[in-house]
């Protein structure tokens, strides 16, 4: 669900969920973030309006927390994500190599979405895969003991399911 | 709901169905075969191996043979894992498909599939989990279940006497009674300060008042580490045990968890854990039928490396950006919603029920004077045997480093060990056989950290690094006092100026001073340990800033801008092997001629560098 901006009416049905799994306070803020950015991809303006009615909050409140927060974001993110884990363990066995591929490729920066909106490139500080580095995700995906060659050919796999 | 009876009852039954996990000589007919559902293994294809294996059980229609999910075995650089109990075989890098033979030949035939054995580092192979290098120096007490039962059953838990601790400390203990073996045992805080875990109990305890809370610290936000992951994704319940006898200590009826979203497997698992506990009434009102409730929530933390920082992990529960409070006063006497809190963090909350069955006094017998009990560590980076170790404090660098983690690859030698991430330093080759210990590790300029412990080879650059660590601190810095927003960026940029061969010796002097300053004025933890990477790489590796600043040379040819690759005609043999692999023909020489770079072909790739056998290029 997470290729088109959604409609407030998709938003409103999502957020009535919510408001049933959760009291009005505000220290759950970050709880329904995540599940709003997990279901939609990213956090919409109107479903932020929404929740500070419902929290009782200032928008710019909400703004700033997600903001702070690195799993958050503003727009919508590409079909598959790709991270690439820059942690300790797969910078020293060359993390960097595998994200300069990507960067070349792909023609974006970190954090950005291809026009297309087919890929989205992200930094990612450790997964937790250590023995496996160096390692990069496809929307949650492991692969670990990454080589160029390797996401090459994961890339071309992708490219072609188009 | 079960009755204290009945728990007693499946502790017994489950151990005995259970010894041929810990007993190698164990009388039955029954095989478990085990198959890790860690991170690293689920990511290579683990969960399809449990499957074929279930299915190939079904369709020859054997007996007495179970498969079993269980956490990590620690020696991830091998996964996916199997092991095979009673008899405590070691299958390595298993695929999917060698599912078939291993029953074939392992269950039905009796015999080893000899081609999946693990062998050791020295090539020698090796049949049993316990005959591997890589544990005979560990000792597992946090580690103690991962790897033996299944996570997601609470009496596989109940059966290496779970619930036990809680029991005993609900029925025999009081409260000054549980927090005097804490504090006697000497275990301190496994975050990575090392504050004393007992004193900490007590502290919050003698504060007055009705609602306190108790909190796990599970954000592991360190770079490189992935202890308390394991721990939580292969002994949840020991975590859950913990709180729920911190939580009689020092008066408090609810926890929570705060918890990384980027571990998704260790959520689950906790979810299942507390959900079973329940059930059980092991969580919940009137617990082991006293007195006693205690109910625990787990809180998804969004991607903030300072949420690590207590004050700044309680804002982040709360809901609000995570930004440190100032201390005092301490979350002890004003935390969570302002009501007394404590915080420990994972591997310390594993600790707890093993000092209270077996005794304060077996716990600080472990250990050296000041650090008492084990410490795990990540070990990861350029090292043979990648993975997780748990070692008694007092360890030596050198003995994780080559006798758990078996040397370095390739040959290569061993230039600096990192432990404690963005807030931890470098540990040169001359200071390996230091005992590992808190105050040993803080006076050569590290720290313990969390346990991550990322090991490096001579070509890795340590300007770079630290520049990797300030710009990791640069872009987790939460922008609340100045020193850490303002000066780890201008730190940064001299350090991006050094690696780009634009930097001069005055910056050196300059990054020296700006790291002090940002050390003593910060506000929380992050900032004052973020200049750490700088100033123990600078003083353990001077000569080479000094190249990148005067000379304009990197040594490892790591910084692209300013490296030289050259070959020493004295190592050289003439093999050619940099030729061949070589991918823009910058090298010549032909037979067994000394190689000769052509600089202005050369594009720093490094691809020589690594294919040397002789070590001739630099």
């Amino acid at each position: 669900m997470n290729e088109t901006k959604c409609s407030q009416k998709i938003q409103d049905d999502f957020l009535k969920e919510i408001y049933k799994t959760y009291k009005p306070e505000k220290d759950n803020l970050i709880q329904i973030l995540n599940e709003v950015q997990e279901h939609f991809g990213y956090i919409p303006k109107y479903t932020q309006l929404q929740l500070s009615g419902f929290l009782k909050m200032p928008m710019a409140e909400i703004f700033g927390v997600i903001t702070f927060y690195s799993r958050f974001t503003l727009e919508p993110k590409g079909k598959y994500t790709i991270s690439v884990c820059l942690g300790t363990a797969c910078f020293v066995k060359g993390s960097q190599k595998i994200l300069d591929r990507l960067k070349e490729r792909l023609k974006i920066e970190p954090g950005q979405t291809t026009e297309d909106g087919m890929f989205s490139l992200d930094e990612t500080r450790c997964v937790g895969a250590c023995g496996l580095a160096p390692v990069f995700t496809v929307n949650g995906e492991v692969y670990g003991k990454a080589t160029v060659q390797k996401l090459d050919q994961v890339l071309d796999e992708l490219e072609n399911k188009k | 709901m079960k009755t204290v009876e009945e728990i007693h009852k499946i502790r017994e039954e489950k151990r005995k169905e259970l010894d041929l996990r810990v007993n190698t000589s164990a009388d039955t007919r029954e095989k478990h075969i085990l198959v890790c559902h860690g991170t690293g293994c689920t990511s290579s294809k683990s969960p399809k191996i449990l499957e074929n294996f279930k299915k190939i059980i079904k369709e020859k229609n054997i007996e007495n043979v179970r498969v079993i999910k269980t956490g990590c075995f620690g020696l991830c650089a091998k996964g996916p894992i199997v092991i095979i109990r009673p008899e405590d075989t070691f299958y390595a890098m298993v695929n999917p498909e060698d599912c078939e033979e291993i029953i074939q030949t392992h269950i039905v035939e009796g015999k080893k599939v000899e081609r999946l054995l693990c062998k050791d580092v020295d090539g020698k192979m090796v049949n049993r989990l316990d005959d591997l290098n890589f544990y005979k120096k560990q000792k597992r007490i946090a580690l103690k279940n991962c790897g033996i039962i299944n996570p997601e059953n609470i009496d596989e838990y109940i059966a290496f006497d779970g619930y036990k601790a809680i029991e005993k400390v609900l029925k025999e203990m009081s409260q000054d009674e549980v927090i005097k073996v804490i504090s006697d045992s000497g275990l301190r805080g496994r975050g990575g300060a090392g504050f004393p875990t007992g004193k900490k109990w007590e502290l919050t305890k003698i504060v007055e008042g009705k609602q306190k809370y108790v909190v796990c610290n599970a954000d592991e936000g360190d770079p490189g580490a992935f202890m308390d992951r394991s721990i939580l994704e292969g002994d949840p319940h020991c975590v859950l045990e913990a709180m729920a006898i911190a939580g009689y200590a020092i008066g408090a009826d609810k926890g929570y968890i705060y918890v990384r979203a980027e571990y998704p497997i260790a959520v689950q698992r906790l979810k299942i854990a507390i959900e079973q506990a329940r059930n059980y009434g092991l969580l919940g009102k009137n617990i082991f039928d006293t007195d006693f409730s205690f109910d625990i929530e787990i809180r998804l933390g969004a991607g903030a490396f300072v949420c690590g920082e207590e004050t700044a992990l309680l804002e982040s529960i709360e809901g609000k950006r995570g930004q440190p409070r100032l201390k005092p006063p301490f979350p002890a006497q004003r935390g969570l919603w302002g009501k007394p809190t404590l915080i420990n963090n994972v591997e310390t909350y594993a600790n707890i029920t093993k000092i209270i069955l077996n005794g304060a006094e077996w716990y600080s017998a472990i250990g050296t004077e000041k650090s008492k009990g084990t410490k795990v560590f990540a070990l990861g980076g350029n090292v043979n045997n990648i993975g997780l170790v748990e070692v008694p404090m007092g360890t030596t660098l050198r003995e994780i480093v080559y006798d758990i983690g078996g040397g370095l690859p390739n040959g290569r030698d061993f230039k600096a060990a990192q432990t404690g991430g963005p807030s931890g330093g470098c540990i040169p080759k001359e200071h390996l056989d230091t005992p590992i210990d808190y105050e040993s590790l803080k006076e050569i300029g590290s720290m313990m950290g969390s346990g991550g412990m990322i090991i490096m080879d001579d070509t890795k650059c340590m300007v770079n690094l630290a520049r990797f660590y300030l710009e990791f601190t640069v872009s987790e810095s939460c922008g609340k006092c100045t020193p850490c927003r303002i000066g780890t960026k201008r730190m940064l940029e001299i350090l991006e100026r050094l690696c780009d061969g634009k930097g001069t010796k005055e910056d050196l002097t300059k990054l020296d001073k700006l790291a002090h300053m940002i050390a003593k004025a910060s506000v929380c933890g992050l900032g004052q340990c973020a200049p750490n990477p700088v100033i123990s790489t600078m003083k353990y590796f001077k000569d080479e800033f000094e190249e990148h600043a005067i000379d304009k040379n990197c040594r490892t040819s790591e910084c692209k801008a300013i490296s030289k690759i050259t070959i020493d005609p004295e190592k050289c043999k003439g093999c050619g092997l940099c030729q061949r692999s070589c991918p823009v023909n910058a090298i010549k020489g032909e037979g067994r001629d000394k190689r000769i770079i052509d600089q202005d072909k050369c594009i720093k790739c490094g691809t020589c560098l690594n294919n040397c056998p002789f070590k001739a290029i630099s």
